[in-house]
């Protein structure tokens, strides 16, 4: 019930970010760790910034 | 990995769908034969859940098997191209929610709150079947193409399949497009906050609330969206609940409160400004605020609507169906659904469906969920909308969406005029429910937003009564709607400012490079200045501006979504699926024919941009002066806005046309070839991937 619970509410988060154009910070440096292991590791704030200047740059994004 | 595995359905599942189609059939029934008794509005609901649950599980099922073949044993381009940024296998719930928050915005709540002149019923009718069949089939099948195309854009697979010059046509669509939802958008706020102190107060506070959340999520607690938004919607709250004191005290109230061309106009320096400032400082930390609060009130909204379980008021069908109704003007074919856009299939979520989403689904066996599902629930807030519009008084909802033209100004003529068209209200029942919900006027607030606020205010206030509540929850709808189009109108200008810079880059080069801040200053000014100019026609329009804008928006819209349609009619024939041709291929019929007809009678005949232009051309050459022209140059202004309104249906018009031309050319071609030619990547079997990864 609790694993449930906390899967549940790791994913309403998740969602959340995502709807607002920062996707998931620990997929990302699972990634990195995988498959770019000689790349530097952003932290939290520097993933943050980066995503959020490039959320506004494409077209689309939202509906009226 | 996930897989969805197809179960042949057990007896119990099969009674459980037939009881479901019962129960969907009885209240349909009873929604569409029951007169001259107001029915409640629970029969809309279970009616509208039963449908999308058949629509879900049996057609889009049906296109999820046969039309797109979907397979859950294909590689997505999340798999493919994992970045772990924009590319990632995302869970399915995660996805849907992003791609609803993404979809769902103003438009559904407009559309049928606007719609509601015509009856409820009309309005329900074409969203429950309109999204089955054609919006959700839009949504749907585009992302299933951008799946298999590496997620590619809508823009990118027209090139594709219907050749590079249906791109760039396409492209110009999109923009003229984008600016008139701009301009529309802008038109309603400005409806909404026209004399009123206490609405203008709160919204003007969410520019210091945003830029102290911009600065607390980039300095002081970096990437904390939560808790910031949290603090974010504390402070908004206060700040309506301190409107009603600036709405009370006059010194305040005065500083507060301009009349629609003012409004236009600061909207208009507000959406430049904003929109070149660094996104972190104001635009982001407003986006993350609305898209909240867009969530939260949708939900709101649902739970009044079920434990307030209202009677609706207006007639199911009214007699403005005839095309004289005093919100837009037209018969039910076409305006009826060009009117309601989203909510029952909107071209806009065309570009969502081949955007991020795509890039996020883990696997093609959950296209459906999200594609068809999120249209399903996009579709439930627009009955949502048109259930709080229609449990309204029908007077005060006709004094509130009637222009001033034809209402007149005082509650005494506005409530004499709306009782001779049958609708029976007292003067005394017009200012009383401007008193209730703390404003002084509720004439002629046009734009669906004022409407919505009222119903929801009034729902509110039925399961929560209180003193003053009602002006409370009305300020709350109003600002909810206000902060969400804002943050739309600021991301919408700089959208717009990279596809003009892309359309300028046609012809230079150079014109492209975003980075140029001369290059950004001059392509967000011309922005601006385009949507700006249609908002500020809508501002001193005669007949309110949502009347005359509100169909140009809804023929662009359509137009988009015939445009996507059409593009995955081309696909179906190129895939050699011709036999299902008319799955995407007769909403596209259907909405060129909505679109075309619409745009004609909006080029001449009586309703026509172009006699309102004669008009007032004939009035000024017999030296004559028309209403609400003051002057000879307002005359002028009037009849150049017509003229221009006019040359615009005729783009679209002549856009849509070439489309169809360059669809039919490439489906014939098809036809003909014996092997599949569209532009499918190759298919990788998930297995061997997924293998690789762990």
């Amino acid at each position: 019930m609790t694993v449930q619970l906390s899967t549940w509410w790791r994913r309403l988060v998740q969602a959340a970010r995502l709807s607002c154009g920062i996707p998931d910070y620990d997929v990302y440096v699972a990634h990195l760790r995988a498959h770019h292991p000689e790349r530097k590791i952003p932290t939290y704030a520097e993933f943050f910034r980066e995503r959020q200047s490039a959320r506004y740059k494409g077209t689309g994004g939202r509906c009226c | 990995m996930e897989t969805i595995a197809s179960k042949p359905a057990g007896i119990a599942g099969k009674i459980l769908w037939v009881i479901i189609a019962i129960i969907g059939a009885a209240c349909l029934g009873v929604i569409a034969l029951r007169r001259g008794e107001p029915i409640n509005a629970i029969w809309l609901v279970a009616a509208a859940v039963a449908v999308f649950l058949i629509g879900y599980r049996f057609y889009g099922r049906f296109i999820e098997t046969r039309v797109l073949q979907m397979d859950p044993s294909r590689a997505p381009p999340s798999v493919l191209r994992n970045d772990g940024l924009d590319y990632v296998p995302t869970d399915k719930w995660v996805v849907f929610g992003h791609h609803f928050a993404a979809i769902a915005g103003a438009g559904p709540l407009v559309g049928p709150v606007l719609a509601a002149q015509m009856g409820y019923l009309p309005g329900t009718l074409w969203i429950l079947f309109g999204v089955v069949l054609g919006g959700a089939v839009q949504d749907f099948m585009v992302l299933g193409l951008s799946i298999r195309r590496d997620a590619r854009s809508l823009g990118h697979m027209l090139r594709e399949e219907l050749g590079p010059f249906a791109g760039v046509v396409a492209m110009f669509g999109l923009l003229a497009l984008m600016m008139i939802v701009l301009a529309v958008l802008a038109l309603v706020v400005v409806k909404a906050l026209t004399h009123s102190p206490w609405g203008t107060f709160s919204v003007a506070c969410t520019i210091p609330i945003a830029l102290l959340m911009g600065v607390y999520l980039r300095w002081l607690r970096p990437g904390r969206i939560l808790e910031v938004s949290v603090i974010g919607l504390v402070l908004l709250l206060g700040s309506i609940a301190y409107g009603a004191h600036v709405a009370a005290t006059p010194e305040l109230a005065t500083l507060f409160n301009f009349d629609a061309k003012s409004l236009a106009w600061l909207l208009i320096g507000y959406g430049f400004f904003a929109s070149v400032l660094p996104v972190w400082l104001l635009l982001a930390p407003r986006d993350y605020l609305s898209t909240f609060l867009k969530i939260g009130t949708i939900v709101l909204l649902a739970i009044a609507i079920l434990f307030a379980a209202p009677q609706l008021q207006l007639p199911a069908v009214s007699r403005f169906i005839d095309g004289t109704g005093p919100v837009f003007q037209g018969q039910l074919f076409p305006f009826l659904f060009i009117t309601i856009a989203c909510g029952a299939v909107s071209g806009w979520h065309s570009i969502i469906a081949s955007g991020t989403t795509p890039k996020l689904l883990a696997n093609e066996g959950q296209a459906r969920m999200v594609g068809y599902g999120g249209m399903l629930m996009e579709a439930f807030v627009a009955i949502m909308a048109l259930i709080a519009a229609a449990s309204l008084h029908p007077g005060v909802y006709f004094a509130m969406n009637s222009p001033s033209a034809l209402i007149g100004n005082t509650v005494e003529h506005a409530a004499s005029v709306i009782s001779q068209w049958g609708f029976v209200v007292t003067p005394d029942e017009l200012s009383r429910t401007a008193h209730d919900i703390g404003e002084i006027s509720i004439l002629s607030r046009a734009g669906g937003a004022p409407t919505l606020a009222v119903g929801m205010a009034q729902l509110l206030h039925n399961i929560l009564p209180g003193e003053r509540m009602m002006a409370f929850w009305y300020h709350y709808a109003i600002l909810f709607e206000a902060l969400f189009i804002l943050t739309t109108v600021d991301a919408g200008t700089r959208v717009g400012r990279f596809m003009i810079q892309e359309i300028a880059g046609l012809v230079h080069e150079p014109l492209k490079s975003t980075e140029s801040w001369i290059g950004n200053v001059l392509a967000t000014s011309i922005c601006v200045a385009l949507w700006g100019y249609f908002l500020y026609q809508g501002a001193v329009d005669p007949l309110g501006g949502i009347n005359t804008l509100w169909p140009l928006f809804g023929i662009a819209n359509q137009m988009l979504a015939a445009i996507a349609l059409m593009l995955a009619t081309v696909v179906t024939v190129k895939l050699k699926r011709e036999r299902y041709v008319w799955v995407p291929g007769v909403p596209a019929l259907w909405l060129v024919i909505c679109t075309l007809t619409a745009g004609w009678e909006k080029l001449s005949g009586p309703i026509s941009f172009t006699a309102a232009s004669q008009t007032y051309t004939q009035a000024m050459q017999a030296g004559k002066l028309m209403g609400p022209a003051k002057n000879l140059g307002d005359m002028q202004r009037i009849i150049t806005n017509n003229s221009v309104d006019a040359t615009l249906t005729a783009v679209f018009m002549l856009l849509v046309l070439t489309m169809c031309g360059f669809s039919i050319y490439a489906m014939m071609k098809a036809w003909r070839s014996r092997t599949p030619t569209a532009h499918e990547a190759p298919r990788v079997a998930l297995a061997s991937i997924v293998g690789q990864e762990s």
